[in-house]
């Protein structure tokens, strides 16, 4: 069976929960998307920007001296942060602004939580001449200042978002909202494997080049499969596209970290899979934080691009069919990660990514010295410096 | 027999038009609602729409985004909101709809859901988020309690979907007027014409127009066109206004009063 069924169903999740207005522009996409990825024209001119404008492929790298100092398994990171712009997210803008090309749509918007899908989308929206709109929680633009003023250089308006919890959520509620009014004139470029079929489905398959890479590289530097996998889950895009190459692997672990914010028993904290339960959030019914009404919870990390109530709905179904297992770390593990990978490897990690490497330090040491640990390193870190000197209480 | 289908089988009788008015249940509580609710009925409204406040409404504008804001702080639920309308049924009958986001719908449970709100004496139920491709799960338990299920066309609707949505929705068929959300402004009525007439073929259900309808003026227009003139916005924003000062009846009485006088057949 085909994973998503034609209803955009990954088992009992995902689904298209959308006002009527958007139905005729979903299913628009998903014809104008099942047309194209079998389109070899298409395929050609989304590898051609991959490789001379992202820099594709990254490497995977060997982290010697993190593997020394964990003193387990061997630790490779997948370098997305070396992706232009700076993280994974520009695969899938990338992939995005060329459909909304082909369906002549001149205008791009898009939701952002830490800003690197922002500035991912601003930057393409750049290089193909679109106009392009990005919203945004105000809490997440103080938290991200850099990169709101970076998504004006390129020529963006940044909108804030100051509804519920200012964060990045309410910027896709008002990310819809806009489509809704505007949809005949603008695509809404999703960030993430979240969303009303295609959405989960499509991003899935422009990220998964970082699967495809990673399963190639690793062959050629091992000459065999990795143990495990490791990836931060927001979302879930960069996570979606370093599994979806190895699913069929069925040796191969996959493991999928949350953000456990001040810790999953304050209640303050991102982790759907340990604090949730299926409901329907913005298009789709996956694992949410909610209440017994049904009211979305708020939530917390110190990661704006893991703060988010609910998870791709593939994750869920990932893992009510136990082929990939998910965890969560703490904001302070976090940290001390992103000293960790500074201090050992030269390499600052995004904050996000920081949560997988925190995950790395406690199951590395548990593996022996001839496993193998594959590690998303979805972004760079140059975004969250301020944020990190503002929690060490240094005033630059 | 539904009390939706039966309103609407005396006013097309008559040859007048629905007004079905649009609050949010808890703006400012629920006591107020209540309080609301018959004045509406006073006021001339023939159907109750009563929204239920959800944390994340991706369908409305601002005006009904705040409004359900006010409503969670007043401690606002679905169960409370029935326990509501069993009062008012006390009093009044008059066809009352709740338009719920999906997600408070299947927190409750479907099934309970659709079974508790007939026996509390709700007739039909909107689901901004829930287009009838998504709707098996509600559909049975529906049609064994006898509520109807609403859906939406907007002005993008295909003509396939338009047959489609047309045949799954009972009670009325919800046209938007607007490519937009909640509260925007109405500005293509050659547009909404040509559309109800469009949906009309598919279907012997009434069809009533909102989202947008605002003024007396609107109201008459749409009521030329539809079979019903749905109102949310604002009226809502009156009860944000007046929400604590003691008028709060009155005014939207007085709005309410307005819009009827001007839907009146000449």
């Amino acid at each position: 069976m085909a994973i998503p069924d034609r209803h955009g169903r990954f088992g009992l999740y995902g689904g298209r929960y959308v006002p009527e207005t958007l139905m005729p522009a979903l299913l628009e996409l998903e014809e104008v998307y099942q047309r194209t990825r079998r389109d070899r024209k298409f395929q050609t001119e989304f590898k051609h920007y991959l490789k001379e404008y992202v820099g594709r492929p990254t490497p995977l790298y060997l982290a010697q001296r993190l593997t020394k100092r964990l003193g387990g398994a061997k630790i490779y990171l997948k370098r997305e942060d070396l992706c232009h712009t700076g993280a994974h997210k520009i695969n899938n803008a990338i992939g995005q602004a060329l459909l909304a090309k082909r369906m002549k749509k001149p205008r791009l918007i898009a939701e952002t939580g830490a800003g690197q899908h922002g500035v991912a989308t601003a930057t393409v929206a750049a290089m193909f001449g679109l106009e392009c709109e990005i919203y945004m929680g105000t809490e997440d633009m103080q938290r991200q200042a850099l990169n709101v003023f970076r998504m004006r250089l390129l020529g963006s308006k940044v909108t804030g978002v100051d509804a519920g919890s200012r964060t990045l959520k309410d910027a896709i509620s008002e990310a819809m909202r806009d489509w809704t009014t505007n949809v005949r004139t603008t695509h809404y470029v999703l960030g993430s494997v979240l969303g009303a079929h295609p959405y989960p489905m499509m991003i899935r398959d422009f990220q998964s080049v970082i699967g495809r890479e990673a399963r190639k590289q690793i062959l050629t530097a091992e000459g065999r499969l990795p143990d495990c996998l490791i990836a931060c889950v927001g979302g879930g895009s960069n996570a979606m596209g370093l599994f979806h190459a190895f699913v069929p692997d069925k040796r191969v672990k996959m493991l999928g970290v949350e953000a456990g914010g001040l810790g999953v028993e304050s209640g303050k904290h991102a982790a759907r899979f340990a604090g949730g339960r299926p409901g329907v959030l913005q298009g789709t019914m996956t694992y949410l934080l909610q209440d017994e009404n049904g009211q979305v919870n708020l939530t917390h990390s110190v990661s704006a691009g893991l703060d988010y109530a609910a998870v791709g709905p593939e994750h869920s179904y990932l893992r009510e069919s136990n082929r990939a297992e998910y965890t969560s770390v703490t904001d302070d593990e976090a940290l001390a990660a992103f000293d960790l990978l500074a201090r050992e490897e030269g390499i600052m990690p995004a904050l996000e990514s920081a949560h997988a490497i925190a995950e790395v330090v406690k199951r590395a040491p548990k593996m022996k010295k001839n496993q193998i640990l594959v590690v998303n390193l979805s972004g760079r870190g140059d975004k969250d410096v301020q944020q990190v000197a503002r929690i060490k209480g240094v005033t630059l | 027999m539904n009390r939706l289908d039966h309103t609407f089988g005396r006013l097309q009788a008559q040859g007048e038009k629905a007004l079905i008015t649009y609050i949010m249940a808890g703006d400012p509580s629920l006591q107020d609602t209540e309080q609301l609710v018959l004045e509406l009925e006073r006021a001339g409204a023939d159907v109750i729409e009563l929204g239920v406040p959800f944390s994340d409404p991706i369908a409305d504008g601002p005006v009904i985004q705040q409004a359900a804001e006010r409503g969670l702080q007043s401690g606002t639920s679905l169960c409370k909101i029935l326990d509501s309308v069993r009062r008012l049924r006390a009093t009044t009958q008059i066809p009352i709809v709740l338009m719920a986001y999906y997600n408070n719908i299947h927190a409750f449970g479907e099934t309970a859901f659709c079974g508790k709100a007939v026996e509390a004496g709700v007739d039909g139920l909107i689901v901004p988020d829930m287009p009838p491709d998504e709707a098996g799960p509600l559909r049975g338990p529906a049609d064994a309690a006898g509520l109807h299920l609403i859906f939406l066309l907007a002005p993008t609707s295909t003509s396939s979907r338009r047959a489609y949505v047309a045949k799954e929705s009972g009670g009325f068929v919800y046209y938007v007027s607007l490519t937009g959300i909640t509260g925007a402004k109405l500005n293509d009525m050659a547009g909404v014409r040509e559309n109800v007439a469009k949906i009309k073929k598919h279907t012997k259900t009434p069809v009533a127009v909102g989202f947008g309808v605002a003024t007396p003026e609107d109201a008459a227009s749409v009521a030329q066109v539809a079979d019903g003139v749905i109102v949310g916005s604002a009226i809502v924003r009156r009860v944000g206004e007046h929400g604590q000062d003691g008028r709060l009846v009155q005014e939207v009485g007085t709005f309410v009063r307005s819009l009827k006088g001007a839907m009146q057949p000449t």
